[in-house]
């Protein structure tokens, strides 16, 4: 089936089977791997992008459900040569460890702050509960989420 | 062995945060790559003319297999082979060794042995065939009779699970003791009260959220072989696929990339990396496995599985005088423990804990079973965490027996600071601690004796408030090399350093990281070292072609062991360039004082000159006679283990009416002597005890009667959530370890290691005034409200 999907910005067009899942098309297609893959079953939240703006899980999105939508992936939050706040505060708080759910939880981070620039610990702790992280016990995760709030709400980047 | 090391609040850097040496909380260099999506992790590792490959696996947990029918799948357009046993048995790699000293199958052939087992591979031209492939493969089973615990394998009619060995005619593993009967036998002859515990250690995954997995590229022309592989210990694996596959070690390089945590999941050898190689050499293409969730969980690196008997013999006034500790092992269908082999029930010899005490007996049997093999170190340093597990919920009942308070109890039994070094009863030779400080420390963060007024409060109320505690010790950075191997490769590390000519630095290591920061913490020994900033030094892993020799990263061995030959190997590059920096100044060598980066001439502050200069010198200036560069390499062999320790104090509310029980408080002190990187540690710390949260409450992997495996998705192999995870506390003590270079511990696993007993016996306290003792781990809300009506409470 030929789908026509904007990401990161870009069109990309392609032929592909019905089960294609968007998760392998956007890393085998276009070729963008900081996409992961955790679990296949919706559970650990690593291959999360924006559709549209909203936080989905690539693996349970199949690629022709996102034909003529638009994507961005951790490689879209780069803007203009700028590291988004989230990808600053993120380095600057010790948010990640090993950097394999990093990417999903810096895509739902930048849409929690993109509503509420001062969320409460509580607050980013239910948003980010569809999101597994092995390594940091969330705990500078939560902090570097609030951390790009304040940077967010100060106009700042990196 | 030096003397006594001082216990201090913290450790203050000696070098500017410019330079960013020891005690910095540097920022982390690989971050850059990992927050842009440029990381570079095996899956994303694609080469020209790559090949898929995805396994069958058996439904069953034993069963016979009378035939393999693979007509169906070979038979699919981009189908390129399926790969049996009987295939792999014409290259001798039917079966291959572990790093027990056993052997494992790499595809069944005559049975198999547990669920998920790997049966067939099929290679395609794409994942998605691939799968379509091994879903038309077809096998023919005869179910046969289930062993799904180590009780059931020892019975006497017990179906063999290891008919492959001649003459096995029993499900026993192995069989091992450690310490004195005798002893025991006295110390409990002594005893006022005997305090008995038999609980489980219940099976668990580290799950790690990247899955195992490999591209096998073997040149069909060179035969040269690449394998890039979720390794935590590359060249300990280039050996061993040297000797499983016969392939000339020069002509193997292993690549551990960017590493999506391991935690222990990512040291064995799995068939799928066997299997993929073969593939590749057989079929001339490079071959990519990754592992689903489902196979991650149901076939690799199982961690625990201890059914554990404990007695302590204390004193009316809480004196502990000896030990007795009978284990049961449930290794799966193949012993592979990935651990040093002079120990076959790991370092479990560390049971004897932080107290002070002359008697204990181990015996420990392993039985093999219808499961997953693995008995891997789950982010512990070889069954450490369920040795503290065990003492530390001793050590609280036999509080509750002599009607002393759990803190207290400990204050009198632990191990004093000027009774190190200390060797323990099973001749563990303990290096430093303050026990005691540490302990207090934890209280004072807690409050606890306003703590235990409240709860005395609650309980007037109905309500169940719970304090428990665990002041735990480990013993990690294995090791020396009398002691350590595994597969007979001793358990040094090294480090290889290149000042270049501008003062920049390269620095290599044995080890591989999988989230730890190694590339950070390990420039920030040279910047202490040499005085070169750390964001000067590039540090390399996880490429055997290019790194020297070592052991890899796991059980805490990388700060103990590659982090001394870090240090070991920049002591040499300084003392070279104090030769070169004699001759740049005009002075003789003896008069060179190095401090900070400099060297200079005693007497004469201003006539120095910078590593930096020196550095140069080295290519461009250097006194005749000398060798050029300024290069070094240096294996380290630790002279003992280290042993962190710390106090753990966590405080939960059970609910009675559901058995559901809530953390209100989490306090950490941790002393894992000097601490490279506090910001890192920290980080550590906190992934650390939301592990031994998840083990303590909801992490498990069971079986039902036909060996079915439960646990096997994230559905239900629960992994704490944001939500759930508890709020940390965290504090200090800072005790160096005397025989370290920069007296760093290690710290990637004490708070796994030491929290899981902590979480457990704050339930139990909060229910002990009830009769309860035990519940077994997870601790789920019906094991909690079974307990409370089993107690009359």
């Amino acid at each position: 089936m030929q789908v026509s999907i904007t990401v990161n910005g870009a069109e990309h067009s392609a032929d592909v089977e019905p089960r294609t899942l968007l998760v392998d098309f956007i890393r085998t297609n276009i070729g963008l791997t900081g996409t992961h893959i955790g679990c296949d079953t919706t559970a650990c939240g690593v291959c999360t992008v924006l559709l549209d703006g909203t936080p989905v899980k690539s693996c349970t999105v199949f690629a022709v459900q996102a034909d003529g939508r638009s994507i961005t992936t951790v490689e879209g939050l780069k803007q203009n040569g700028e590291l988004h706040p989230i990808q600053a505060a993120f380095k600057e708080e010790h948010g990640l460890q090993c950097g394999f759910c990093t990417p999903a939880m810096m895509l739902v981070g930048s849409k929690i702050i993109e509503d509420n620039p001062n969320p409460t610990d509580d607050e980013v702790r239910w948003a980010i509960s569809g999101n597994l992280c092995r390594c940091t016990g969330y705990v500078n995760i939560v902090k570097s989420i609030q951390r790009a709030g304040e940077m967010a709400s100060s106009g700042g980047g990196a | 062995m030096t003397n006594r090391q001082a216990t201090t609040d913290h450790h203050a850097p000696t070098t500017s945060p410019e330079v960013g040496g020891v005690g910095h909380s540097v920022k982390r260099h690989e971050d850059d790559r990992l927050i842009q999506g440029a990381g570079n992790f095996v899956d994303d590792i694609v080469l020209p003319g790559m090949l898929h490959m995805t396994f069958v696996r058996s439904p069953w947990a034993h069963a016979t297999i009378n035939g393999i029918d693979t007509s169906e799948a070979e038979a699919i357009d981009g189908v390129l082979a399926v790969v049996t046993a009987e295939l792999l048995a014409e290259y001798n790699l039917a079966w291959m060794p572990t790093l027990s000293g056993d052997t494992q199958a790499v595809l069944a052939s005559d049975k198999v042995r547990f669920q998920g087992q790997e049966v067939a591979a099929v290679i395609a031209t794409d994942p998605y065939i691939a799968r379509d492939g091994a879903d038309a493969v077809h096998v023919d089973y005869d179910p046969l009779p289930v062993i799904t615990n180590p009780m059931q394998g020892l019975a006497a009619d017990a179906p063999i699970i290891r008919t492959d060995k001649e003459d096995k005619n029993d499900n026993v593993a192995y069989e091992w003791e450690s310490g004195d009967a005798a002893a025991v036998e006295e110390a409990f002859s002594k005893a006022d009260h005997v305090v008995a515990l038999e609980t489980h250690y219940p099976r668990s995954h580290p799950a790690p959220l990247e899955t195992c997995g490999i591209v096998a590229d073997v040149d069909p022309v060179t035969g040269q072989a690449t394998l890039y592989m979720t390794s935590q210990a590359p060249h300990a694996h280039r050996t061993v696929f040297a000797l499983v596959a016969g392939l000339p070690e020069q002509n193997i390089r292993i690549v551990s990339p960017d590493i999506g945590g391991g935690f222990g999941n990512k040291v064995p050898v799995y068939p799928g990396y066997v299997v993929a190689t073969a593939a590749s050499l057989v079929i001339g293409a490079p071959v990519k496995w990754v592992e689903t969730r489902y196979e991650n969980l149901i076939s690799t690196g199982f961690a625990r599985d201890y059914h554990m008997k404990g007695e302590m013999a204390v004193t009316k006034d809480g004196k502990i005088l000896g030990l007795r500790v009978d284990l049961l092992s449930d290794q799966g269908a193949f012993y592979s423990d990935a651990q040093p082999s002079k120990f076959p029930a790991g370092l479990f010899g560390i049971v004897t804990g932080s107290y002070d005490y002359r008697a204990a007996q181990i015996t420990a049997k392993g039985v093999y079973t219808n499961k997953a093999p693995g008995g891997i170190a789950y982010r512990c340093s070889f069954r450490v965490t369920e040795a503290s597990y065990l003492i530390e919920r001793l050590v609280q009942n036999a509080a509750y027996e002599t009607g002393i308070d759990p803190a207290d109890f400990r204050a009198k039994n632990f191990i004093q600071p000027d009774q190190f070094p200390y060797e323990s009863p099973t001749g563990f030779v303990y290096d430093s601690g303050d026990y005691e400080t540490a302990m207090r420390k934890a209280m004072d963060m807690v409050g606890y004796d306003e703590l235990r007024a409240e709860q005395a409060k609650a309980r007037e109320e109905g309500r169940l408030i719970g304090i428990g505690m665990a002041s735990f010790t480990e013993v990690v950075g294995a090791g020396p090399s009398q002691d350590y191997d595994i597969i007979g490769l001793k358990m040094f590390d090294s480090a290889e350093l290149r000042v270049h000519p501008t003062g920049k630095a390269i620095l290599k290591l044995g080890v591989k990281a999988q989230g730890q920061g190694h590339e950070t913490t390990f420039a920030q020994i040279v910047a202490e070292e040499l005085g070169i900033p750390a964001g000067d030094v590039k540090v390399v892993e996880g490429d055997t072609d290019n790194t020297p020799y070592g052991l890899g990263t796991y059980a805490s061995r990388s700060t103990p062991v590659a982090g001394a030959a870090t240090a070991m190997v920049a002591r040499k590059i300084r003392d070279k360039g104090k030769d070169i920096a004699a001759h740049l100044l005009e002075a003789s060598v003896d008069d060179i004082e190095f401090s900070l980066g400099t060297y200079s001439v005693k007497g004469s502050p201003d006539a120095s000159v910078s590593i930096q200069d020196v550095a140069f010198a080295a290519y461009t200036n250097f006194p005749e006679g000398m060798e050029g560069g300024l290069e070094g390499v240096h294996y380290y062999d630790p002279p003992n283990m280290t042993y962190p320790f710390g106090t753990y104090i966590v405080v939960v509310e059970v609910d009675a009416g559901t058995g559901q029980w809530k953390v209100d408080r989490m306090i950490a002190v941790d002393d894992c002597g000097v601490r490279i990187n506090p910001m890192i540690v920290d980080g550590q710390i906190h992934g650390g005890l939301t592990e031994g949260f998840a083990m303590s409450n909801m992490q498990w992997i069971t079986f039902d009667e036909d060996g079915n495996c439960i646990g096997a998705h994230f559905d239900n192999y629960l992994i704490p959530t944001a939500w759930e995870t508890p709020r940390f506390e965290l504090g200090e003590t800072v005790t160096p370890s005397p025989h370290h270079p920069i007296g760093a511990k290690g710290v990637g696993e004490s708070a796994t290691v030491g929290s899981p007993a902590a979480y457990v016996n704050a339930v139990i306290d909060a229910l002990q005034h009830t009769g309860v003792r035990n519940i077994d781990m997870p601790v789920l809300p019906d094991r909690v409200w079974q307990a409370i009506q089993d107690s009359g409470g």
